[in-house]
């Protein structure tokens, strides 16, 4: 190890989309912020994920969850405009409106069914989505094909090019002064002096608070600062294909179109480990439900598929704390980098600056939650 | 601007080009047979505007993407001539259903 030390009044673990989120809010707040990443081979759901700013069918078991994403989709548009001031990058975010596209009536039954248990939470969120038969459908979508038979439709969810928002928060979070080492992986995080020292093979830095925003490292290093953190790789595969002109309005949960116009085809779920191996098998069911949604995809050529790994808690929900036993220890974590992106810039930065995260904002977010006793 | 080698020498068949009937050689690739047909900008890149031509020849560089009888980004220089293939230069992006 070199003797070189680095000081911050906030260290960020991890330099994905949650974390660099998070130092960007912190930099513009006049923080002094050092993130601290991986290299190049970090298993990095920010390059892999399938970028949507989606608000319909999240929250069925925690109402919370389905307010917070709201607001992140609510903050979304003015959280992309001070990107594109700030760094002249566009980020492509667009709020049209999303679908659920269904390929049986069975389908369309099973989802209004979910939708409606979800807003019919006590506490749920007010907002607006439409079951459709597939002549609606095809009133907003045209070139849906013959089994399409019916969809749920947001008008809250949009879509964003993910890749251009990480190198965005990276070029805004430096222009603000926050510093950024890659390569360093922390190993080891002490609470010293009332502030942290964190380890890494090129150094140490020491910090008054830090944030953990590792993805999966978080399970790791929540630890060594009294946070339970019990966050699983859960993998997804995507299929890219060649760009082709615009003809998709909307982004489906399953298919997008991206601002340059290629086809991403996504979605899969699956328990793996961490083993991003791309299968024929996932990616054969996932093209053959596409082409059934959109006919004409099956004559373009697919130019890339690819796995990536979720960051999943046992309830999919995301997990935000401070350490009760290290105060000035925050962990952030989520599946939803894109989406929660908004939120974590504009809204858990500036709590994290002050040094609380609210309880009625943030309790039901705590790890806690993983620990109730589980009943008959 | 490409002339034949004195060797090459064999029979012709007859496709479109941009809706015009033209005489290629047998055996060429579609590429080949643009080119020999003087049509120099076998594309319109989608990216810069710019017009593109046929370049490495062995599927590797794709500049020569055409519409090959209404099939989009197909590669030129990958595909023999048939009698009768209509080839079309291709401007901009390649369109979904096509």
């Amino acid at each position: 190890m070199s003797g070189a030390v680095h000081e911050a009044d906030v260290a960020v673990v991890g330099g994905g989309l949650v974390g660099a989120a998070i130092a960007w809010g912190l930099a513009r707040s006049g923080t002094r912020v050092l993130v601290l990443d991986e290299g190049d081979v970090a298993f990095r759901a920010s390059r892999g994920n399938f970028a949507l700013v989606w608000v319909q069918s999240k929250g069925l078991g925690m109402p919370e969850y389905a307010a917070w994403t709201k607001l992140s989709s609510d903050l979304w548009g003015q959280f992309a405009r001070r990107l594109a001031d700030e760094t002249g990058l566009d980020v492509a975010f667009r709020r049209p409106g999303g679908f659920h596209l269904c390929l049986s009536e069975r389908e369309v039954e099973n989802r209004a069914a979910m939708l409606s248990r979800l807003h019919n939470q006590s506490a749920m969120v007010k907002y607006g989505y439409e079951i459709l038969d597939a002549a609606q459908v095809r009133g907003m979508l045209p070139q849906i094909g013959p089994e399409v038979a019916g969809a749920s439709y947001c008008p809250l969810d949009g879509h964003v090019n993910s890749l251009r928002l990480l190198r965005a928060l990276h070029a805004g979070m430096q222009q603000f002064g926050a510093g950024y080492l890659a390569d360093h992986v922390v190993e080891k995080i002490a609470p010293r002096d009332g502030g942290f020292r964190l380890t890494t093979r090129h150094g140490e830095v020491r910090a008054a608070k830090v944030v953990l925003a590792a993805g999966n490292g978080n399970a790791r290093l929540g630890p060594m600062v009294g946070l339970d953190i019990p966050v699983r790789p859960q993998r997804g595969q995507i299929i890219v294909t060649e760009k082709v002109a615009p003809f998709l309005d909307y982004p489906i949960v399953t298919i997008r179109q991206t601002d340059e116009g290629s086809v991403m085809i996504g979605d899969s779920v699956e328990e793996a480990g961490w083993d991003t191996s791309v299968g024929t098998g996932v990616v054969s069911a996932e093209a053959e439900r596409a082409v059934r949604m959109f006919p004409h995809l099956a004559r373009l050529n697919v130019v890339r598929t690819w796995a990536a790994l979720r960051v999943m808690t046992p309830d999919g929900f995301p997990i935000y704390q401070q350490s009760v036993s290290s105060p000035g220890a925050f962990v952030a974590t989520c599946h939803s980098g894109v989406t929660l992106a908004a939120v974590h810039a504009l809204v858990v930065a500036p709590a994290i600056a002050r040094g609380e995260l609210p309880a009625e904002q943030y309790i039901a977010f705590s790890p806690r939650r993983f620990h109730v006793p589980a009943t008959a | 601007m490409f002339r034949r080698l004195p060797d090459a020498d064999g029979s012709s068949v007859e496709v479109t080009i941009d809706g015009r009937s033209t005489r290629v050689r047998a055996g060429d690739t579609v590429a080949a047979a643009l080119l020999s047909a003087g049509v120099l900008a076998s594309r319109i890149s989608d990216v810069s505007g710019a017009p593109r031509a046929p370049y490495c020849m062995m599927g590797v560089c794709f500049e020569c993407l055409v519409t090959v009888d209404g099939v989009g980004n197909r590669q030129g220089c990958l595909m023999p001539v048939k009698p009768g293939m209509r080839i079309d230069t291709q401007h901009g992006k390649r369109e979904v259903g096509r």
